[in-house]
């Protein structure tokens, strides 16, 4: 009896608060919906899509056919190109990636040891991040083609380096140039920003206990800085794996296959030559290239970074 | 260990003067507390005798060297900070062993002064942890430990206590006063404390404005005080002031002031007779009399040892400490008396100590 009566009180407690929750849950579901959409649309539907399909022959237009594996095993078997265009990718990804974080902790540096001006140059080397990118690989083509500035100037100098697009070796220098130029200024500005949260009073006391500016750089300010450093290496070489604009407007993976990244592959697979169970297969092979790379950093993040709690 | 000499010492930040040219030295062993108001320049000046900033006019001399030009590392001081300042991806033992590694010393060597540092400051159990692992005080002692191996000729302190509580900034002063005692050091301490000044300090700078205002034991300087300001900033709760004119009444020198009420004043007073001055009296010694000057009672607050009176004679508010503990209420008048010989007075102008 008293148990039905405790029952009953717990019941009138909680039902009313349960009807409340709920209306509460489908309040929040109705203003979710716009976003939610939006993501189930163009992120998580393609994303399975592309799964199904990289077991398909699609063709863009016609029916898919189930192929089972063959795409995968075509790609590592069969393709001459696929080897070529996943060195490039690795090549491109190891020189642009230590580039990158070597001149933007360097400029980021020199950012924090100016007495005035230091918003000016953080604004200066931000600009190219919001810059398109394809308006900057444009210029900088223009800049590259035959007898172009860059030709000129080479002549100038008497230095063997021209008509640099058309050469097997220097296409995806010029690449990687154009890459840094565009893509140098974020980790710069993100660098600068932990390197002055470094308090002073660290380096004051190195500088007591008789370190040099070298050594104050190497042995304070780098490792406190190496979450934020950890964070950006991650995100250049996430991004830099994807690479496409560039090639696509300064190259067009050539000459050859010279410059024929992963990402510019799927592309050429998938809208040139419309196999786009063939490409789908390359865009998941890239994924788990990345997703590799990450845990790789990931598992060696524990001997360099170091987290303050 | 070693003589500080500090000549004529000024700083600039631009047209800025912030120092205007200091004069003091620490004697061979000594504990000299730094002590004065937020901006008063303590701070910079502990800074340049450690190097972290330039020095624009004047010099520092650290045993017979002047060290003006010389690097931080190189003018033999080691320095606790405020914030500790550890690194805080080293573990306690590479922070103390740093700058040992650094002078390339060799490991065995390295080793020894850690360890017995740490076993000064009872951190031997800690030495394989980081910083974010310690409490405060355990933090505040590695500072200092780091500071131990080096083994300097001056050890200075940045206001290393105030960011510990209450409790444990007793403790530490103790703690700190020992190390002291056991090593012989001259050390340089900058604190706003002025309980911590008192208690820690074989000699007090008491500074203000960019100047030294006083320079002394600590009772003399709670006793005799050279100014209004010193008065004033040494002793809690402050010492009471009351401006008006020495006037003689009923044979005796009194302090008459704007509202009538007369203070009385030691037959020296009768020196400043006509004159307008400034009367000190600290707290503790006024007491609740049977007779004597009027006051109300607007607050109570006892602390135990002592009761605080907030009293107040006509607009002006004074605070007495009596030991006992007083049976008034808030709202009731009470006769208030002075020891007639404790009184301090200060040129009204200037400030300065006229008796």
């Amino acid at each position: 009896m008293l148990d039905k009566h405790r029952s009953a009180i717990t019941q009138s407690k909680t039902r009313p608060r349960r009807w409340f929750r709920a209306g509460e849950g489908r309040t929040a579901f109705f203003f979710l919906l716009p976003g939610l959409i939006g993501i189930l649309l163009f992120l998580v539907l393609p994303i399975f899509a592309s799964i199904a399909l990289s077991f398909t022959d699609w063709q863009l237009l016609g029916t898919p056919h189930f192929v089972g594996f063959a795409n995968y095993t075509r790609l590592f078997t069969a393709d001459p190109q696929f080897w070529t265009v996943l060195r490039n990718t690795v090549f491109f990804t190891v020189e642009y990636l230590i580039l990158n974080i070597v001149v933007s902790l360097g400029l980021a540096t020199w950012i924090s040891s100016l007495k005035f001006g230091q918003r000016w140059f953080r604004g200066i080397f931000f600009l190219p991040t919001f810059t398109p990118l394809i308006a900057v690989a444009i210029v900088w083509m223009l800049i590259f083609t035959s007898g172009g500035l860059f030709d000129s100037l080479m002549e100038r100098l008497s230095l063997p380096f021209s008509g640099v697009l058309n050469s097997q070796t220097l296409a995806m220098q010029a690449v990687i140039l154009t890459s840094i130029w565009a893509g140098v200024g974020y980790n710069t500005v993100l660098f600068n920003a932990a390197l002055d949260m470094v308090p002073a009073s660290y380096l004051e006391a190195a500088r007591i206990d008789g370190a040099t500016a070298w050594d104050r750089f190497w042995k304070i300010r780098l490792p406190l800085i190496s979450p934020t450093l950890f964070f950006g290496t991650v995100m250049t070489a996430i991004t830099s794996l994807q690479v496409f604009d560039q090639i696509f407007v300064m190259t067009k993976g050539g000459p050859g296959s010279a410059t024929a990244t992963l990402g510019y592959a799927i592309y050429q697979r998938g809208f040139q030559n419309f196999q786009m169970g063939y490409a789908s297969a390359i865009a998941w092979v890239m994924f788990a290239l990345i997703m590799a790379l990450t845990a790789l950093q990931f598992w060696f993040q524990r001997k360099w970074v170091h987290y303050d709690n | 260990m070693a003589k500080l000499t500090i000549r004529n010492v000024i700083k600039r930040y631009g047209a800025l003067e912030v120092l205007h040219g200091v004069s003091v030295a620490a004697q061979d062993g000594e504990f000299v507390v730094l002590v004065g108001p937020s901006g008063c320049g303590k701070s910079t000046l502990l800074r340049m005798i450690a190097g972290l900033e330039s020095i624009s006019d004047g010099e520092i001399e650290i045993g017979d060297r002047v060290v003006n030009d010389l690097e931080p590392n190189e003018r033999d001081i080691a320095m606790v900070f405020q914030t500790y300042a550890l690194y805080p991806h080293m573990t306690v033992r590479d922070n103390m062993a740093f700058s040992l590694k650094l002078a390339r010393r060799s490991r065995q060597e390295i080793e020894q002064k850690v360890d017995d540092a740490a076993g000064i400051l009872d951190l031997t159990a800690l030495l394989d942890r980081y910083p974010r692992q310690l409490s405060g005080g355990q933090r505040q002692r590695v500072a200092m430990g780091r500071a131990i191996v080096r083994n300097p000729a001056v050890f200075l302190f940045d206001e290393p206590l105030s960011n510990l509580d209450a409790k444990l900034r007793v403790q530490m002063r103790t703690e700190i006063k020992t190390l002291h005692q056991r090593l012989g050091t001259t050390m340089v301490y900058v604190t706003h404390d002025q309980m911590e000044a008192m208690t820690m300090a074989d000699r007090i700078v008491v500074m203000h404005g960019g100047g030294i205002e006083q320079v002394g034991p600590p009772l003399q300087i709670y006793d005799e005080p050279a100014n209004s300001f010193v008065a004033g900033f040494i002793g809690s709760p402050s010492m009471n002031f009351i401006d008006g004119l020495v006037v003689e009444r009923g044979g005796t020198a009194e302090l008459q002031t704007e509202e009538g009420v007369h203070w009385p004043l030691p037959e020296s007073a009768r020196a400043y007779l006509g004159q307008s001055v400034r009367l000190g009296i600290r707290p503790e010694h006024i007491a609740v009399g049977p007779d004597g000057v009027q006051a109300r009672v607007n607050i109570v607050e006892p602390t135990g040892s002592d009761t605080h009176l907030q009293l107040q004679v006509g607009s002006q508010s004074i605070i007495a400490a009596v030991r006992d503990r007083p049976s008034v209420s808030v709202g009731q008048p009470v006769p208030l008396r002075i020891d007639a010989n404790k009184v301090h007075l200060f040129d009204l102008a200037s400030g300065k100590r006229l008796h």
